[in-house]
């Protein structure tokens, strides 16, 4: 387990400095002069020079890797450029509200697609089956950003039980703060939970096919029996390897979702340093999201391994 | 007193008639062998025995389990009669344990379900079963995983939780199927001592009549969902009387008649042969470890000879195959066919002279070309199709038994026999002169196993072939080749004339091997009618 354990954890360091180099590659180094995209084809070439020198792209290209690097491990992204605030701030301030938010649709999600998946499985051809495979095909088709203005429509402005849209804050309390993540997250986790329980059920109906189900079925356990004590664990691994890809794009993925509730989140981040051509945010924001997504894979290999005894053997 | 007695029982599934009337009996102390081949419902009676069928099932007919009517009990009353009263064993023990829990969970489990003990004390007695089912605690602790325990080992462990409960009746589905025949011959030992010592009754079906005339007590023969003929096992091998049994005996000892005339030019040289695999790196920085697969095999194949090659799983065989075929590099020594080194090299010219059937004819296809096609395939080792190949396919297809006119089908079409006969006109389109058969009657049934030898014998006469024919089935290779080579972990432990090797084997692992393959007694043949004991009731 161990052997395991330290073999992903390098494998995960590799994976970042990889990322780092691409996206650092990808943004600075590969189409030219980053000053004169993010300043437009009408600079003047004094201001030109100024920003060159503020960006540092003076130095070489190591030497800039290395001052990008260091200041990412340190917590120093830099300062943006159009707002002229540290990004670290920026972006600190943004995932107080995106990792809630995710944390929260992803608890949503799996909360609705394990009972809901469970149940269509264990009842396989019943109505309860069809009815589920039929909600959950609407739930995949259906767009979020249109399930979302709907929402806001019936209990925002016909009934009135929440906000139609932004933030007040943590400071304002922590039910004031996640009442307006609610519908949000709702929205967020309709399609999430749809595509989850349809994992859900045809892995566990695939599990029950097992012919260890029917040993176990053999020794005198019913199929309600074998179905939690047997298939349900074993059923488990394409599911959190979903639930691993659904957090990534929660993070990240949200900023339609974000833009119906104006809510201030790293998507809509992401979305409007790109518009002003803010690489230094483009950049943080970028490489603090691939970090997410390999730390969320490492999270999900540990879980395969606790799942499944086989993994832990494995050098 | 019977402890099982099903009687006129009907099975159908979805509408389509399963069993049709089947009656038999098991008493305590005594094994009732079901044979058959498949399709046969030799399965379905043992799993309507324990009502665990398929879903849309419907019995009829009468089962009667220790005086209770099995047919008439709740689902809830079957759950607690499974496992207590029957315990059952499956033939794929590799599937047949949940791989993420312990050995001990698994057969404490049986009696957590049944009786109000503490964990504690079901495991205790899990313990206990294990040890009756041979598999002791300080060689097998309760917290083994199922993927740490061999196919065998795996089989012991299901035993286990079939006889925790001390159930009075045993149902064994081809226990030993899937398992080598050493192995087989350890199951069947303890199957047998588990009847003798505790008196439990055992219904054990099989496929293999050499396995059920050395187990049971009764035979039933069935066929087709009706049970044709059954009796006391000494009688009845030596008493049949219906066609069908007399055929399916037959075939088991079946002989095909070979007269191919061996000649002296070696077609194939293997010397000194080795493969590695690499497995893991010694430690983070070490170097790679190796698993020698094949340890320096050496034999050579004469023009018009049939070598055997046997040997149990992970011996090397198939792995020595593949380097034959030029499908693995290997480190060491040297494969000459026509005498060029097999290799990167080796020209097409020369490998269309090599050919090869595989074991499963199912997945050896694929299911989207038609029969023409997949038969031809073997033409793109030549630089241009001919333009009778049509033709040719045609003549082949006639020659392994079919009708030119399976061409234009999709493999689904066929049974698995004319499948496997589908694969030979494959291998011989090219007119090779070395057929390699991987197990290729392995998957097939006896009866139909004894036609595709026959066509072996006979194609080996027209097309002058050499047969390199590997199997782990003792019976078969004795049937059909002239020599043969025994191999053990990645070695030849013993080659010589196939009938010296069987008669009077050298090694001691060749001994064990021949010990352990379950053989039909002599004396037993179709013959004349005896009189019929009366059972004993």
């Amino acid at each position: 387990m161990l052997r395991y354990f330290l073999k992903r954890l390098v494998s995960l360091g590799l994976s970042l400095v990889v990322a780092s180099g691409v996206i650092f590659l990808a943004l600075e180094v590969v189409p030219g002069d980053p000053a004169a995209y993010m300043l437009g084809i009408n600079a003047q070439e004094d201001t030109l020079a100024a920003l060159r020198e503020e960006l540092g792209l003076n130095g070489s290209v190591w030497a800039r890797y290395a001052g990008w690097v260091g200041g990412l491990l340190t917590g120093d992204f830099g300062v943006s450029y159009t707002y002229r605030t540290p990004v670290a701030e920026m972006i600190g301030e943004r995932l107080w509200i995106s990792l809630p938010l995710a944390l929260y649709a992803l608890t949503l999600s799996t909360a609705i697609a394990f009972p809901a998946g469970i149940w269509a499985a264990s009842k396989r051809g019943s109505a309860v089956d069809v009815s589920v495979m039929g909600v959950t095909q609407l739930g995949v088709a259906i767009p979020n950003f249109w399930f979302a203005m709907l929402m806001v429509l019936v209990f925002a402005i016909n009934l009135r039980w929440f906000s139609a849209g932004g933030f007040p804050g943590w400071d304002t309390g922590f039910f004031v703060a996640m009442k307006s993540l609610t519908l949000p997250a709702v929205a967020l986790a309709l399609p999430q939970a749809s595509i989850l329980a349809r994992v859900m059920r045809s892995s566990l109906l695939d599990t029950l096919s097992e012919d260890f189900i029917r040993t176990a079925r053999a020794k005198g356990l019913s199929q309600r029996q074998a179905l939690w004590r047997h298939a349900l664990r074993n059923a488990l691994i394409p599911v959190l390897t979903i639930i691993g890809l659904q957090f990534s794009f929660l993070l990240a993925g949200a900023i339609i979702i974000e833009n119906v509730f104006f809510l201030p989140g790293l998507g809509r981040l992401v979305f409007q340093s790109i518009s002003a051509r803010d690489l230094i945010v483009v950049e943080s924001v970028v490489m603090l999201l691939v970090f997410a997504v390999i730390v969320v894979n490492f999270a999900v290999d540990m879980a395969y391994a606790v799942v499944d005894p086989r993994l832990r053997g494995r050098r | 007193m019977s402890l099982l007695v099903i009687d006129r029982l009907s099975l159908e599934i979805h509408g389509a008639p399963i069993l049709k009337g089947v009656s038999l009996s098991v008493s305590a102390g005594q094994v009732v062998g079901v044979i058959g081949e498949s399709g046969s419902g030799k399965s379905m009676t043992a799993f309507a025995a324990m009502q665990l069928l398929p879903y849309g099932s419907v019995c009829s007919g009468r089962i009667d389990l220790g005086g209770r009517e099995v047919l008439a009990l709740s689902e809830a009353n079957l759950c607690k009669m499974r496992g207590r009263d029957v315990g059952m064993v499956f033939q794929e023990p590799m599937t047949a344990l949940n791989p993420i829990k312990t050995i001990g969970e698994q057969v404490a489990e049986t009696i957590l379900i049944h009786e109000d003990v503490t964990r504690a004390e079901a495991m205790e007695r899990a313990a206990e079963a294990l040890r009756r089912a041979e598999l002791p605690q300080d060689r097998f602790p309760l917290s083994r995983y199922p993927h740490e325990l061999s196919g065998g080992q795996r089989q012991r462990v299901v035993i286990a939780m079939a006889i925790a409960l001390r159930p009075k009746l045993l149902i064994a589905d081809e226990p030993t199927t899937a398992l080598d025949v050493t192995t087989q011959a350890q199951i069947l030992k303890l199957l047998r001592r588990l009847v003798d010592e505790e008196g439990m009754g055992l219904l054990l079906i099989s496929h293999d009549l050499a396995v059920v005339a050395d187990m049971a007590d009764e035979i039933v023969i069935m066929r087709k969902g009706e049970v044709v003929e059954s009796g006391p096992a000494d009688w009845l091998l030596r008493n049949m009387q219906h066609p069908y049994s007399k055929a399916l005996l037959a075939a088991s000892t079946h002989q095909p008649d070979r007269s191919a005339e061996e000649q002296h030019d070696v077609l194939l040289d293997v010397r000194e042969v080795v493969r590695d695999y690499t497995i893991h790196r010694k430690g983070w920085w070490g170097g790679m470890e190796t698993f020698r697969a094949v340890k320096g095999v050496s034999f050579q194949l004469r023009k018009g000879e049939s070598l055997g090659l046997v040997g149990e799983s992970g011996c090397g065989k198939s792995t020595l195959t593949r380097a034959i075929l030029g499908l693995e590099e290997i480190q060491g020594g040297e494969i000459r066919a026509f005498g060029v080194p097999v290799g990167r090299d080796f020209p097409n010219a020369l490998r269309s002279g090599i050919q090869v059937v595989f074991q499963d004819p199912y997945s050896s296809f694929n299911p989207r070309w038609k029969v023409a096609r997949l038969v031809a395939e073997p033409f793109h080792l030549m630089s241009q199709r001919p333009d009778d190949w049509r033709d040719r396919v045609a003549k082949v297809l006639q020659d392994v038994g079919l009708e030119p006119e399976a061409m234009d089908r999709y493999i689904h079409e066929f049974s698995g026999g004319q499948r496997q006969r589908i694969a030979i006109a494959r291998a011989l389109i090219l007119r090779p002169e070395i057929v390699i058969l991987d197990e290729a009657v392995s998957a097939l049934d006896v009866s139909i196993r004894a036609q595709i030898l026959d066509l072996l014998a006979k194609l080996q006469g027209e097309y002058g072939l050499s047969y390199l024919f590997i199997s782990h089935d003792l019976s078969v290779v004795r049937s059909i080749t002239d020599r043969v080579m025994v191999m053990k972990s990645g070695e030849i432990v013993e080659q010589g004339e196939t009938a010296a090797v069987f008669d009077a084997p050298q090694h001691e692992y060749t001994k064990q091997l021949i010990a352990a393959a379950p053989v039909l007694p002599a004396d037993v043949t179709g013959g004349e009618r005896h009189d019929r004991p009366e059972p004993v009731v």
